[in-house]
């Protein structure tokens, strides 16, 4: 009995999942990790809802979302003193070899991406203070995007579900 | 159902979580099987994702991401996940007679 029941729970996904996931900032190193992690979840059968905020609010801004960029300074995966960062063109370096890299894999690029997750299920919500902040109504964000909502409205949304922050 | 009932009524060997161990072993007669156990009654556009699964696996030892489903398969996005309702990652492979999908996307 018990066996069967460990199988089951194996087999099957009953107990609705949610992960919501916190998106405050705006790189490209920054958004991948959030868009994977969201399809990942979508694949698997996990309910999934992004909140964006801040300078997340880029990855989701329509004139934005196609130039996000690696940042070498400040960022200590890149392996680079930061004096080296500040030299004109390493941003730019870093960015295309991060997109090159990700093409090879065959990884969406950010545009295509949030596509992929909102056509698969997740649910796309800016930050209303940040868009405020911004001065950013909804025709400026890409067409996934779900709605504008506070912060209280979130986690109301999101109540019991598992929580991540990037 | 649980997987040793499964395993057999079908005659093949299932892992713990109920993937096929070979999937050599796969027939069409299976993937019903396996279909109806997730609640899902296949029509021409899951054999279509089905075909194009198995036929990948045979062109590169490995099965495709999902990624790879929708851009070639002809099923986009969101059928697929219509099709293959809540997880069609393992759903898909699973039915396909392939084991658990370990791709990020």
């Amino acid at each position: 009995m018990n066996e069967e029941k460990t199988a089951e729970a194996k087999t099957g996904d009953e107990k609705t999942r949610t992960l919501a996931i916190i998106c405050s900032k705006g790189s490209l190193d920054m958004a991948y990790p959030a868009l994977v992690l969201a399809n990942a979840a979508r694949m698997l059968g996990i309910e999934v809802k992004l909140f964006f905020t801040f300078w997340g609010m880029d990855i989701i801004t329509r004139d934005k979302v196609e130039h996000l960029k690696v940042t070498p300074v400040g960022n200590p995966a890149m392996h680079m003193p930061n004096l080296v960062g500040v030299i004109p063109g390493t941003t730019e370096l870093a960015t295309a070899m991060m997109k090159a890299k990700i093409q090879k894999l065959d990884i969406p690029d950010v545009p295509e991406f949030l596509e992929m997750i909102h056509d698969a299920g997740a649910e796309i919500y800016a930050c209303r203070m940040a868009a405020e902040m911004m001065g950013l109504d909804k025709e400026d964000l890409v067409d996934q995007v779900d709605d504008i909502v506070g912060a209280m409205e979130f986690l109301e949304m999101t109540e019991d579900a598992q929580l991540l922050f990037i | 159902m649980s997987t040793a009932e499964l395993q057999a009524k079908l005659n093949v060997a299932l892992d713990p979580e109920g993937f096929l161990v070979d999937p050599e072993d796969w027939t069409p007669e299976i993937a019903e099987v396996l279909a109806q156990e997730e609640g899902i009654q296949l029509t021409e556009r899951h054999w279509q994702v089905i075909r194009f699964v198995r036929d990948y696996y045979r062109e590169h030892g490995e099965p495709p991401t999902l990624r790879a489903i929708t851009k070639r398969s002809g099923v986009p996005t969101k059928e697929l996940y219509q099709l293959f309702p809540k997880g069609p990652a393992k759903k898909v492979a699973r039915i396909a007679g392939l084991g658990k999908p370990k791709g990020c996307i």
